[in-house]
Order: structure tokens, then C-alpha cells, then sequence
């Protein structure tokens, strides 16, 4: 089994390297959406220092829900999905392998480029080095909760914008803590750990139930 | 017994007797309601003390309790109703979920409204992003969001499977994203906003809440029973039964 | 009976809320009744046009 999801997850990221346009534009649309709270809110240094924990996550989620459409799209589109649900391999692991790529495709690069944003709202080492680990935690999560929804919404007209509907207020668990972690960690770093116990926890949880959910949602959604 | 449960499972059987039930469900529901805003209002002090001291306006509470215990009871009837439809493979199961789907999201709205209203004049604002507030809010898109997904899907069996799905995972998520806004700091879970425990409550108030919420519960059964009738005659519109129903309706 | 109209002068807040539930039950129970007038019509519509077709 575990070479079924490393041969899906090779398949995954190989796919999405000749297209890497589809990971850039993620990662943009991350940079973008947290620059304009600026210019919306005005740059006061203490109020970006304060917004910032929270902006950087909404953007996280944001740019996280757009890239979830992708996720089985093309597979869906050439037929492919249809091929993987009929192998003798359980789906859930097929289904893990897929969100996983897509995770260091679409997540990673968050986690590696919020340290940037995070300096633009002024925040200090210790913060942004909890933000990196909250991120890091945290948007797997929404990957594998955001999986349901796509496999609930595949081949919709309108449906990103359904996907949206769906997904992000179950998103807000993650959010609430994620946010809170960093916002806690400018004040007292002792009081993180149980923001990142209950971030962990949200992880664990996912990963076991997030595959089979999206698996019979897939069936639901292909037949 | 086993029998009698699923000879009512037939949308032929059911159509008949939901018919039968729902006037009086209404019924019911007028009658309980204007009992209970009856006594709500005239037997009840137009003030009260105490530590959370409120003036004429906390009449809004009928309603407003009312409406928000409906609104998360009839979350669960649809979660329940979906879980039933996966389980069995029931057609009738989906079309209950989602029949009482709408009427759920309707008293959502109403818990909102009423809140905001009953916010104004106690505290000040129209919306104050308190716990309860937010958690509401957050059901009112959770309702959407199963509405919209139902909607969105042409075909009938595709739709209510993947609506059935997602109001599961809905219900599962409930009480973390519920927990999560009302405890977003871990460290101080303990002191949080106003605890109003029931026994507190004056008997009269209670017996109106109470009394209402029935009205709401009993118009609730009414509306959905209306609802998957339609549903039953749109969706078996080329049944014999369904011919033979019309004849005696006299088509029009 | 000024008296329970005026609701201590927060008359606005308390009617708006009750006026608002009557108006959204209300509306949604004429609104299902007229989905199922529609869809009644509908349907004996569709069964005329086929028994017609039959006897064609």
C-alpha cells in the first residue's frame, strides 16, 4: 500500500512540474491577497503587527481553497479518477497520495514563503518561526478537509465558487487556532503549546477519517 | 414492527399519510405558539433584575431561543435523515433531509434577525461577534452551503448523496468549529461570556421559550411534510400512483 | 392594550422580531403551497400530453 501512494505522489508532483505556472500562481495569489490588507486597513506598524497572525492565515486558507479545484480536476477530465477507482488498491489510499502532491505543491510554498509576509506586518523571529510552524501543521489540514469538498463538487458548473461555500466554514476550527498561535507567541511563547497540541490533533484526525470521507465522495461524485 | 417501519418508506405510502398528518402539525403549532407568546407576554414581570437585568425588550427571547434550538435540531434532523438515506439506500430518507434543509436555514435566519434586534437595545449594537452570534452565523452557512450543493447537482440520486455527505461532515465539524469560536484561547478556556443557566430562569419565561420552541418543532414537521410532497410528486411523476392521485385531485 | 403595543417603548425591536417570524412563516407556507399547485399542474399537464400521445 505504501507503494501505491508513493507511485500516486510521483505521478502528482511529476504532473504538476510541467505545468508549474498552477503552483506559482498559488503562491502569488498568497502574496497578493496579504498585500492589499495594507492598503485597506491603512500601515500603522502596531495594527499590521496585530492583524498580521490573522491576515497571513486568511490568506493561507484563501489561497488554499483555490488551488483544491485542481485537485482532481484533470484526473477527472481525461478519465483517469474513473481508471483509479476501479484498481484493486483501496481508494483512500489513492486519494491520500493525491492530496498529499498536492500539499507540497500548494501548501509547502506557503509555509516557506509566510516568514516574507510575516516580516511585512512586522513581526519578530519567535513569531514568524511559530507561524512557519503552524502553517506547517496547519494547511495539510485544509488540504485534506478542502479534499472533501472537491470531490464533492467535481464537474460542477460554478464550482470553485461552490467549493468556497462548502469548505471554508470548516475551515474556521483551524483558522481560530492557527491565528491564535501566532498572536499568542508575540505575547508568551509558553502559551502556544496547546494551540499546537489542538492543531496536531486537527491533523491526526484528518489524516485518518479526511481519505475516506473524500473516497466516498468520489464515488458519489463518478458514477 | 419491522414491517410497519418500512412500509412507510414507499414515497406512495408516505405521501398519503404526511398529507393526513400536516394540518395538524399546523394546527398544533398555532395553537402552542399563541398559548405560549400569550403567557410569554402577559404573565410574565415587564422587567427584570437580578444580575443580568433586561427591560420590556427581553420578550424577544421566545422567539429568539425558539428559532436558534430549531435551528441546530433540525441540523441534526437533516444529518440524521442523510445518514439514514446512506445507510439504507432509501430514496424517501434524501428527500426528508432534504425537505427540512430550508425550513432549518429559515429559523437560522430568524435566530440571526432576532438576536441583532434583541442586541440593539440591551447591548448596544446590532452584532457583536459573540460566540453564540458567530456559531449561528456559521450554521446559517453550513445550511447554505447544503442548499447550494443540492441545487447545484442535476442529477436527483448523484445530488442527495453527495448533500447527505457533506451535512455528515457538517455535523461531525459542528462541535469543533462550535468549540473553536467560543474557546479560540486554549489557556483560558474557563471564563467565558455569560453562562445562562436554565434553573435561573423565572417559570413563566421558561414555559414560554419552551412553549414556543414545541411551535416551532410542530410547524417544522408541517412545513417538511409539504415540502417531500411535492418533492415525492415531482421526482415520481411517472408512476401509476401518482396518475391515480391526480385524478383525485382533479387535474388541473 | 397601548400598554402591550408600546412594550415600554422598545416597540420597534420587539414587533420587528416577531413581525419578521410571522413573515418568513407565513411566506414559506404560501410559497409550498404554490410549488405544489405548479408542480400538480405540471405533472397533469405532462400526463394529458402522454395519454393524448397514446391514443394517437
Amino acid at each position: 500500500m505504501f507503494r501505491t501512494f508513493l507511485v500516486i505522489l510521483r505521478r502528482d508532483i511529476t504532473l504538476a512540474m510541467r505545468r508549474r505556472t498552477d503552483v506559482l500562481t498559488t503562491l502569488f495569489f498568497f502574496v497578493i491577497v496579504a498585500s492589499l490588507f495594507p492598503l485597506g486597513v491603512g500601515s500603522e506598524k502596531e495594527m499590521l503587527r496585530f492583524l498580521g497572525p490573522g491576515v497571513v492565515w486568511v490568506a493561507a486558507l484563501l489561497a488554499s481553497m483555490l488551488a483544491l479545484e485542481r485537485l482532481f480536476a484533470s484526473d477527472h477530465a481525461d478519465g483517469t479518477l474513473e481508471q483509479m477507482m476501479l484498481t484493486p488498491q483501496p481508494l483512500s489510499v489513492l486519494v491520500l497520495g493525491k492530496i498529499c502532491a498536492h500539499w507540497l505543491l500548494t501548501g509547502l510554498p506557503l509555509v516557506l514563503v509566510a516568514p516574507l509576509i510575516g516580516l511585512q506586518y512586522h513581526l519578530d523571529g519567535m513569531p514568524l518561526a511559530v507561524m512557519m510552524l503552524a502553517l506547517l501543521i496547519g494547511t495539510p489540514v485544509l488540504s485534506l478537509i478542502g479534499a472533501i469538498g472537491a470531490a464533492l463538487t467535481l464537474g460542477l458548473r460554478g464550482g470553485g465558487i461552490l467549493l468556497s461555500l462548502l469548505v471554508l466554514p470548516l475551515y474556521i476550527p483551524v483558522l481560530v487556532y492557527g491565528s491564535g498561535a501566532v498572536a499568542v507567541s508575540t505575547i508568551d511563547l509558553a502559551d502556544v503549546q496547546p494551540f499546537m497540541a489542538l492543531l496536531g490533533a486537527f491533523l491526526v484526525l484528518a489524516l485518518a477519517f479526511s481519505p475516506l470521507a473524500t473516497a466516498a465522495a468520489l464515488r458519489i461524485s463518478v458514477e | 414492527m419491522k414491517r410497519h417501519w418500512f412500509h412507510f418508506s414507499a414515497p406512495s405510502t408516505f405521501y398519503s399519510l404526511a398529507g393526513r398528518m400536516t394540518p395538524w402539525f399546523l394546527a398544533l403549532a398555532v395553537i402552542t405558539g399563541l398559548i405560549s407568546l400569550y403567557w410569554g407576554f402577559f404573565e410574565t414581570p415587564d422587567r427584570l433584575g437580578g444580575s443580568n437585568p433586561q427591560k420590556e425588550y427581553y420578550r424577544i427571547i421566545f422567539v429568539h431561543v425558539g428559532s436558534a434550538w430549531m435551528s441546530m435540531w433540525l441540523y441534526v434532523v437533516v444529518a440524521g435523515w442523510s445518514a439514514l438515506g446512506l445507510v439504507f439506500n432509501t430514496r424517501l430518507s434524501y428527500m426528508m433531509a432534504v425537505s427540512v434543509a430550508p425550513t432549518g436555514a429559515i429559523f437560522t435566519f430568524l435566530a440571526l434577525f432576532t438576536g441583532a434586534f434583541w442586541g440593539k437595545p440591551s447591548w448596544g449594537t446590532w452584532w457583536d461577534w459573540d460566540p453564540r452570534l458567530t456559531s449561528e452565523l456559521v450554521l446559517f452557512f453550513l445550511y447554505v452551503g447544503y442548499l447550494a450543493l443540492h441545487s447545484a447537482i442535476d442529477d436527483a440520486r448523484r445530488a442527495d448523496r453527495a448533500a447527505a455527505l457533506l451535512a455528515i461532515v457538517g455535523l461531525v465539524m459542528v462541535p469543533v468549529i462550535f468549540w473553536s469560536i467560543n474557546c479560540p484561547d486554549p489557556n483560558q478556556c474557563a471564563a467565558l461570556h455569560q453562562r445562562s443557566s436554565m434553573s435561573d430562569i423565572d417559570g413563566n419565561i421558561l414555559f414560554g421559550m419552551l412553549g414556543l420552541t414545541f411551535a416551532f418543532w410542530m410547524y417544522s414537521f408541517a412545513t417538511s411534510f409539504m415540502r417531500v410532497r411535492s418533492i415525492i410528486l415531482e421526482r415520481e411523476a411517472d408512476t401509476t400512483w401518482v396518475a391515480e392521485q391526480l385524478q383525485k385531485e382533479g387535474v388541473r | 392594550m397601548m400598554e402591550f403595543l408600546a412594550q415600554g417603548g422598545f416597540a420597534f425591536y420587539v414587533w420587528s422580531c416577531y413581525g419578521m417570524a410571522v413573515l418568513l412563516l407565513a411566506s414559506e407556507i404560501l410559497a409550498l403551497r404554490k410549488r405544489r399547485r405548479t408542480i400538480l399542474a405540471r405533472v397533469g399537464r405532462l400526463k394529458r400530453m402522454r395519454d393524448a400521445e397514446e391514443q394517437a
